[in-house]
């Protein structure tokens, strides 16, 4: 049987992450079209949860784009109050699309990893 | 009868753009000669709530500060070229600013620009106390309230032949969806055209977004020249659907990799994207290079527009206290760590946000649940940010004293100590019915 190891999700997705009051939503893109099964296994809804578990989000939820081959997760209350309430420096959230892509994504051992953009 | 497609350029994205973004922009749309127009986006949420507050001092203040900035470099190559102008950055105030483009215009020697005025989205005035208390549940009174209104005024006076056109508060994609209604004569209830349109406006409606600009990701998302980034351009169809291009001799790219994050930026439900035109829908659209910088975005759907407006009020939110002191070198991680304890202590009365910058901050929460589980190390360059609020300034200020006084009762080697109070803005939004707002053009007089 085959081994795994895992790598970033930035290696297999790019995203962009935005915001509109208490809510934050970030795009998770496949690379390539060879990871985009990889990833709707495993960039779950859970897997998000568990990301953003310390800003306590009320609700994640997943909605699956198959014809772009991206996903768009949508965090409810999870900006502490959003633009015009929260402390953070970073009031809209958006550098949270790095610590989406940060997550560790399980492959292959032999995952031949094409890198660039979509074709 | 066919028309002719509709280039549509994007010359700001927001209040703070680039002021030399639309400029290229300009000179492409007039290099290719057919109907065009310039859309110049500069009004966030909060942009509204600070020009109120202008304009509460100043009545002839409270549209776009930058306006002169923004205007003046590309007005009479408009003019000149027939390329229209539209833009929200009336913002609080776009009589005030069409005064003052009419100006502009006649000082470049156009005597009778064609300037109209969209309104009907400033509900702060007291006959719409009574909506706002209905909607939002509260007989606070807000120092701005806004309606978000949709493309139908906007190309009302696109038809009856505005060169500028002002608006206050609309909804960012309806600057791209008047005109494309009034250019194609599309019916208001053509949900799958102005469906499309609104994506089309939503790609703009951010300037360099699409075009590589909150995009690059050195060794991941590399993009040529983004020093020089170009604001794209849209080629508009009868139909609707778009190119994406950007303005020609300028940096940046427009791929299907910039183009997906843009068309799911700020988009929550993607069968759903509410405006009030319409109900935009991408879940079967098609996102295609059809050249070098140059993506289709095809198959959008539309349904039925919302049958409610949306309305953001602001209220008086207080006062925020930021204060910042650095420490490096050996050690520098526990002193800045030491710093925050002494200064928990002696603000017991705030409910204090602590950031390591270098070690935990923006991914972090003002709860500090991540701060306390971030693992203690030794982190070299080490800045201490720390933020609260308080409805008192005095209270707030208090803050800034205290991570002042660091430099001589803190720790060790604390430098740069910088220190900030801002007025507060908080928000809340509803929905009202349509029938509440009424939308309307008038020309400057």
């Amino acid at each position: 049987m085959m081994g795994s190891r895992t790598v970033p999700l930035r290696t297999l997705a790019h995203g962009r992450a935005g915001d509109k009051g208490n809510r934050s939503n970030v795009s998770v893109i496949a690379r390539h079209p060879e990871y985009w099964d990889l990833l709707v296994a495993q960039v779950t809804e859970a897997a998000m949860a568990a990301v953003f578990a310390h800003r306590e989000p009320s609700r994640v939820t997943r909605y699956v784009l198959p014809n772009l081959r991206a996903m768009n997760f949508v965090l409810d209350d999870a900006l502490d109050g959003g633009v015009n309430d929260s402390l953070n420096l970073d009031s809209h959230g958006k550098s949270l699309a790095f610590l989406v892509l940060d997550l560790a994504v399980e492959v292959p051992e032999d995952f031949n990893q094409t890198t660039g953009g979509d074709p | 009868m066919a028309r002719q497609p509709l280039l549509i350029g994007c010359g700001a994205g927001f209040s703070g753009d680039r002021i030399d973004a639309a400029d290229p922009v300009v000179t492409t749309l007039a290099e290719n000669g057919g109907p065009a127009c310039l859309m110049l986006e500069t009004l966030a949420e909060r942009t509204l709530a600070l020009a109120q507050l202008r304009r509460r001092e100043d009545p002839g203040a409270g549209y776009e500060p930058m306006l002169d900035a923004l205007v003046a470099p590309i007005l009479a190559e408009c003019l000149g070229s027939g390329i229209r102008i539209v833009s929200n950055f009336g913002a609080a105030n776009p009589e005030a600013a069409a005064w003052r483009i009419d100006e502009i215009a006649h000082l470049q020697g156009f005597p009778n620009p064609r300037i109209a005025i969209v309104t009907g989205d400033d509900l702060s005035g007291p006959e719409y106390h009574e909506l706002l208390a209905r909607h939002l549940h509260t007989s606070r009174v807000p120092v701005s309230a806004n309606a978000y209104l949709g493309a139908e005024a906007i190309a009302a006076a696109w038809d009856a032949g505005a060169e500028v056109i002002v608006t206050g508060r609309v909804a960012d994609p309806s600057l791209a969806v008047g005109p494309a209604m009034a250019h194609f004569g599309w019916d208001a209830g053509d949900w799958d055209r102005l469906g499309r349109a609104t994506m089309a406006g939503h790609l703009l409606e951010c300037g360099a977004q699409v075009t590589g600009g909150y995009f690059a990701d050195p060794g991941f998302n590399d993009v040529p020249d983004l020093a020089n980034v170009g604001f794209p351009i849209a080629k508009v169809s009868e139909d609707g659907s778009c190119v994406i291009g950007k303005a020609e001799h300028t940096g940046g790219c427009v791929t299907i990799a910039t183009v997906k994050e843009q068309l799911l930026y700020e988009v929550h439900d993607p069968a759903a994207y509410l405006t009030p035109d319409v109900t935009a829908d991408i879940t079967h659209a098609h996102v295609t290079q059809v050249g070098p910088d140059r993506v289709a975005l095809s198959d959008v759907r539309g349904h039925e527009r919302p049958a409610t407006l949306k309305v953001t009020a602001f209220y008086e939110g207080g006062w925020l206290a930021e204060g910042g002191i650095s420490y490096a070198g050996p050690g520098a991680e526990a002193r800045a760590r030491l710093a925050a304890e002494i200064l928990a202590r002696r603000l017991p009365e705030l409910a204090l946000r602590i950031d390591l910058i270098g070690v935990v901050s923006v991914l972090a929460d003002d709860h500090g649940r991540l701060f306390s589980k971030a693992p203690i190390g030794d982190a070299r360059d080490v800045r201490l940010r720390v933020a609260a609020r308080h409805h008192d300034r005095e209270a707030a200020e208090r803050l800034a004293q205290e991570v002042t006084a660091l430099y001589t009762c803190g720790p060790a080697g604390g430098g740069g100590v910088r220190t900030a109070i801002r007025q507060r803005l908080s928000t809340a939004s509803c929905f009202v019915p349509r029938e509440a707002v009424q939308a309307r053009f008038d020309w400057v007089q």
